[in-house]
């Protein structure tokens, strides 16, 4: 681990968007408005203006409903896609303008675990195939030996049995896959993970593995982790701090405790209420009015504006910014920065 | 009479030379307007039962023995003909995925005035009246509009409030949802559960709710059902089993939930993999993963015995009552 530049965060992303062209070819764009033929391209805005940072030997969680733009950051960060505006920074050196080549040395800092583990292990590869195949590709110099070795540790280290790594994914359970995925982005000794939604599609007595796992990993390796997801409960249990998203903006960014003890956005407020909790008589959130607008055409001002019971005309028309509350929260909120939010 | 009662069902899928045993034994009641929770984790055989119920089970799987009393009337050895007038009429499913359950090529009226003349002598302009109100009941805006509207043109949360709008078509005694809010977000799944509450409680509907979710089981039913391995291995009312689980499973789950932790700690996690229906273990199913298992465990299945509050089938929760009764005759 680098020590000599302590002050500056290990990951950096400022003002970062990211859009994608709606209407693919030459045609589509063409429409007729008004008796004349006119070119118009729709673009879909996923991620807005966002700007976070990752802290060495944090557990950065990023929250926020289906389509709120939460892969796409993870997918910008891990360099699967390229930002439409803003920087980002990794560990001092900008890695958004890369080559793909130019990427490589970084892919061995930086490892990615995605939600599907019945997806993202090649079928017709063994285990052990699977496990050697970065740590070849990223240390060509090892013998063959030393890598049979890194595998086997990593094997073990994850719980799965290294006389298993001759057998093919489809004979292990949901929770083993998952296990051998992360197992997979151990290999190469990274410092950063970044897991997209990586218990979403396991059983609950199987989600606590692996997230026991991926704790342990954490204090032994001194990891540092983006955490994607959408399940709450988890993210108090796992993070250090937490960023909301709604419609690709960042919402609130807080300390895990500061969030769940003092929620202030409006939408922060109504998605923690919405969790169905344990030992509770019926159903207590906070209803919001309306669905998700569509990214395609965003609202003008705030992006939670249509949904929001304390939104009045300046929320219609100027977009908030982030704004440092006293307890060191980030707030992109009218309402909360004029303390109008009394209930 | 209770609305619904089903005793000793079992559900085998035929393979080539022999039988797999999906369900086993499985007995509970339904009154009118009771909401039943039905937990636990894939392939515990949740779905099955709820299948089963609506006598949807198709080859390979088939009730192999038991009865299902709907109002009464056993359903397994209903002709489809007599099935039919029940089906979608008398007892409704709502599935996971409203994506799934809609057809694509067809507008939301046409689907909504199909299942309505399928059952009642009505026109269609009736017909749609009763949809439009049905509509309006869950909530959805302008749904005038909504009928000549098609699947893809809706949100998630709206589908699936469509679906749930189907199912009330012919005011059901008997809803049966299967996971109906797994593939919704947290907000709208808050919403989904309050509507179908207040549904439930305002119209006498009763409830089987399938779900892996503990919390969502919590908030809405008043009896839950634990299911493991195609066996009920405790039921009794929902507030004790998630405040006194006694079977070791229902305690690990409960446990393995990260709020029953402190941030950053360990999770409780429970060891292992629920078993294949193909490998299920001797004994009690749960006996490999379960730390309190003796070799009593390992080699006869516990029977369910109806304890104060709940049922549970467990060798451990039989010995502790067994030494605690014994301490109290003293």
């Amino acid at each position: 681990m680098n020590t000599n530049k302590p002050e500056k965060p290990l990951l950096d992303l400022q003002n970062v968007e990211k859009r994608f062209a709606l209407d693919q070819g030459f045609l589509e764009t063409i429409k007729m408005r008004g008796g004349k033929l006119i070119r118009e391209k729709r673009e879909v805005h996923a991620v807005n203006n966002v700007s976070l940072s990752v802290e060495r030997g944090e557990a950065l969680c990023v929250v926020g409903e289906s389509g709120c733009g939460k892969s796409t950051v993870a997918r910008l960060i891990a360099g699967l896609l390229t930002p439409s505006a803003g920087e980002i920074h990794y560990d001092g050196e900008r890695i958004d303008n890369r080559s793909r080549h130019d990427l490589l040395p970084l892919r061995k800092k930086m490892q990615m675990i995605f939600q599907n583990p019945y997806a993202s292990l090649n079928p017709r590869m063994t285990i052990q195939q699977a496990l050697e195949e970065p740590v070849k590709y990223h240390t060509p110099s090892l013998t063959r030996a030393e890598v049979k070795d890194k595998v086997a540790e990593v094997m073990l280290s994850v719980g799965v049995d290294p006389s298993w790594s001759a057998r093919y994914p489809h004979e292990f359970s949901g929770g083993q896959r998952q296990r051998i995925a992360i197992a997979r982005a151990l290999t190469v000794n990274p410092e950063f993970i970044i897991a997209d939604e990586p218990i979403s599609a396991l059983d609950v007595s199987i989600q606590a593995q692996v997230l026991n796992l991926m704790l342990e990993a954490k204090e032994q390796r001194g990891l540092t982790y983006l955490f994607i997801t959408h399940d709450l409960s988890v993210v108090q249990h796992f993070g250090t701090r937490v960023a909301v998203l709604y419609l690709g903006s960042v919402c609130e960014l807080a300390d895990t405790a500061t969030l769940f003890e003092n929620p202030k956005h409006p939408y922060t407020k109504a998605l923690l209420s919405a969790v169905p909790q344990l030992k509770d008589d019926g159903p207590s959130h906070i209803r919001l009015k309306g669905e998700i607008p569509t990214p395609i055409n965003l609202p003008l001002g705030c992006p939670f504006e249509s949904r929001c019971a304390y939104a009045n005309v300046r929320c219609e028309t100027e977009r908030p910014a982030a704004v440092q509350q006293p307890d060191g929260s980030l707030v992109a909120c009218h309402a909360v920065e004029e303390d109008r939010l009394q209930d | 009479m209770s609305l619904l009662s089903v005793r000793d069902l079992s559900v085998k899928f035929a393979m080539r030379d022999h039988s797999v045993t999906a369900l086993k034994g499985i007995d509970f009641d339904l009154a009118k307007g009771e909401r039943l929770g039905i937990v636990g984790e894939s392939g515990a055989g949740k779905s099955i039962t709820g299948f089963a119920l609506m006598n949807l089970l198709s080859r390979p799987g088939f009730i192999d023995q038991g009865k299902i009393l709907f109002q009464g009337k056993d359903i397994v050895h209903m002709s489809d003909a007599e099935m039919r007038t029940i089906r979608g009429n008398r007892m409704a499913m709502i599935f996971q995925d409203p994506m799934v359950t809609l057809n694509p090529v067809l507008t939301i009226g046409q689907q909504m005035v199909e299942t309505l003349k399928a059952h009642r002598k009505l026109s269609k302009s009736d017909a749609e009246q009763i949809a439009i109100m049905k509509l309006r009941q869950v909530y959805i805006p302008s749904p005038e509009e909504r009928l000549n509207q098609y699947p893809h043109e809706l949100s998630g949360g709206m589908r699936q409030r469509i679906v749930i709008a189907i199912a009330l078509l012919l005011d059901p005694e008997l809803i049966i949802a299967d996971e109906p809010t797994t593939a919704l977000d947290v907000t709208i799944q808050a919403d989904i559960m309050e509507l179908l509450l207040e549904l439930c409680q305002s119209s006498k509907v009763g409830l089987i709710l399938i779900t892996h979710d503990l919390g969502v089981v919590s908030q809405m039913t008043d009896r839950t059902l634990v299911m493991y391995a195609g066996k009920i291995i405790e039921s009794g009312r929902t507030s004790e089993i998630i405040n006194d689980p006694q079977h070791p499973y229902t305690q690990g789950l409960i446990n393995a939930l990260p709020q029953q932790t402190e941030p950053g700690r360990r999770l409780k996690q429970i060891p292992g993999n629920m078993p294949s229906l193909t490998g299920i273990p001797d004994g009690c199913a749960f006996s490999p993963r379960c730390e309190f298992a003796t070799d009593q465990c390992r080699i006869t299945p516990p029977e369910i015995v109806q304890y104060e509050h709940v049922a549970v089938a467990c060798h451990e929760v039989n010995r502790l009552h067994h030494v605690t009764s014994k301490g109290l005759d003293k």
